[in-house]
Parts: structure tokens; sequence; C-alpha cells
């Protein structure tokens, strides 16, 4: 009769396997983060105009002149963006060379930004209808990636830069150099 | 004054004009194959802001860029599956509901064919016992 008396707690086991899945969910969700698949290859060709006055618009030749630098997509439209401006700030101050690509922008919103949370930038480029952004596999603004000397995409921070977030940019740097 | 308010009221143009879309995000294709073959192409392509969705369903401002861009591709004579790679290569396998048959995804694709066989074990456990 012992399988019998399996078969008994056959469902009573299936309940708890199911228990056990939903609860894994509920503790440990899944991340969600969309990611580039473009990390550790060369970034796409692009050339975008201008968008912010005396600031150069931007290419990706721009990218491939010997030294890593960042590359922030932004938006003045964009909160987050206002968020991690200090961060920026704080990368410019210590070296960094930052460009940026803005998203969906006029000329007026970006320098009414630049006027009110400072100014990282070393170019800007106007993105108007997000083409460059899904050549570059991004999901939404802001996102940072560090791209090395050559023109190679080394890594990729989805989201505002937080304070805490910084020196694992600047050793990402270090790394492209 | 009050029919002056309305006539403004309703000649009004919405002033921020950055989140205009280009016009493929809303607007098919002139050729209905062509047409056909981009919406085949969206109801597969998951928006990568608003998951859960296709671009085809979605309202979202990337979905509207995505679509563009699926139809401008087709439009200029690419094969759906060259746009679907070209998403692939930049979102990974993410981005497209139609899963390729790799290591990763081979339970995917087992776990249905491994269910009915359990399906039709307990199917004919039943019936034998009749």
């Amino acid at each position: 009769m012992k399988s019998g008396r399996m078969k008994r707690w056959l469902p009573l086991g299936i309940f708890a396997l199911i228990v056990a899945v939903v609860a894994w969910g509920l503790w440990r969700p899944a991340d969600r983060t969309v990611r580039s698949a473009l990390v550790g290859r060369a970034l796409p060709d692009f050339t975008l105009p201008a968008i912010a006055p005396g600031k150069p618009g931007l290419s990706s030749a721009d990218f491939r002149q010997g030294k890593p630098r960042l590359l922030n997509v932004f938006a003045s439209w964009c909160v987050p963006c206002i968020a991690e401006a200090p961060q920026l700030m704080t990368l410019k101050a210590a070296g960094i060379p930052i460009d940026a690509i803005a998203i969906k922008d006029t000329p007026g919103d970006i320098a009414a930004f630049l006027r009110r949370n400072g100014d990282p930038y070393a170019r800007i480029g106007a993105d108007a209808h997000s083409r460059v952004q899904l050549a570059l596999g991004s999901s939404g603004v802001p996102e940072t990636f560090v791209v090395d000397g050559t023109g190679v995409i080394r890594a990729q921070h989805v989201g505002d830069i937080r304070p805490e977030d910084v020196p694992e940019l600047m050793q990402a740097l270090a790394a492209a150099q | 004054m009050k029919r002056l308010a309305l006539v403004a009221l309703l000649t009004a143009v919405p002033v921020a004009a950055q989140t205009a879309l280009p016009p493929l995000a809303y607007t098919q294709l002139r050729d209905p194959d062509q047409e056909r073959q981009a919406r085949g192409l969206m109801e597969t392509l998951r928006c990568v802001v608003c998951q859960g969705q296709s671009i085809a369903d979605s309202d979202a401002d990337m979905a509207g860029e995505m679509r563009a861009l699926v139809r401008q591709r087709i439009a200029s004579g690419e094969k759906p599956a060259a746009v679907r790679d070209w998403l692939i290569a930049r979102y990974g396998d993410y981005v497209s509901y139609a899963p390729p048959l790799r290591a990763v995804t081979l339970p995917l694709w087992l776990a249905p064919l491994a269910l009915l066989a359990l399906g039709l074990w307990i199917a004919r456990g039943s019936f034998r016992r009749r």
C-alpha cells in the first residue's frame, strides 16, 4: 500500500512546490533592467546635430580619440536626469570627458536644463526620434555608457547615477584606459 | 468672449512638440503587403519600456519610435527577419517574442512537450482502470 500513501500526499507536495516557486518570485524578484547587448562591442556609427548654443553635435568618431569617455543619454524632460546632474558634475571635476545624446529635446529646453543643473558636457547631439538611442540598445533616460579610446562600449549604467555609483564608473573608466 | 475662448480652445495646438512622434508610428505603409509584414513583426517585438506589451499594442513613445523604425526599414526593402536580428543585436533575445532555440531556452521549448507527455501518461492510467 506504499504507492497509495504516496498518491495521497502527492497533491500536497505539488501545492508546496507551487508555494515555493511563488514565494521565491516574491522575495527575490527577477531583475527587469533592460541592458544593451552592445557592451563589449563597437559603438554604432552615428552623427547627430548640435542642439545647445556654442556646443558641437556628436558623432561616433568623437569616441575614437584614444581616451575613454562617458556617453550620457539624457533629456531635459527627464526627472532622474536632474537627480544625476550633481554626480556628472563630480565626474567632470575629476577630469572625465562627458558627451551626451539629448532625446526628443528642443534647444530652449536644453539651455534651461543646463543653466539650472550645471553643464558637464563637452558635446551634445540631438536625437529627435530616438534613432541613435535604439541603435545603442538603450531603453530609456538616463543611461550612461563607458566608451574606451577605440570606440568600444565597455560598460553601461542604466538609470540615474547615484553618489554611490560614482566609484564604480571611475573604476570602469580606469579599466577602459 | 466665451465664444472666443471656445474657439481658442478648439484650435489650440500642443506646444510641446518635443514629444512629437515620427508619422510612421501611427501611419500604415502604403503598400498593403509591406504593412502586413511590418504588422506581423511589430506584434512579435517587445516594447522595451512597457515590458509585457508588444510595440504594436503599446502607446508608449518608445514603442512608437520602434514602430516607425520597423515600418521605415520594411519600406526600404529589408526583410522582417533582418529587422528582428538588428534589434536582437542591440537588446538581446529579450526584445523578441519569438525565442530562438538555444541551450538557455531549451526548457521553454521542451516543457510543453514534457507536460503533454505527462498528461497522456496520466490519461492512459485513468482509462485503463475502467
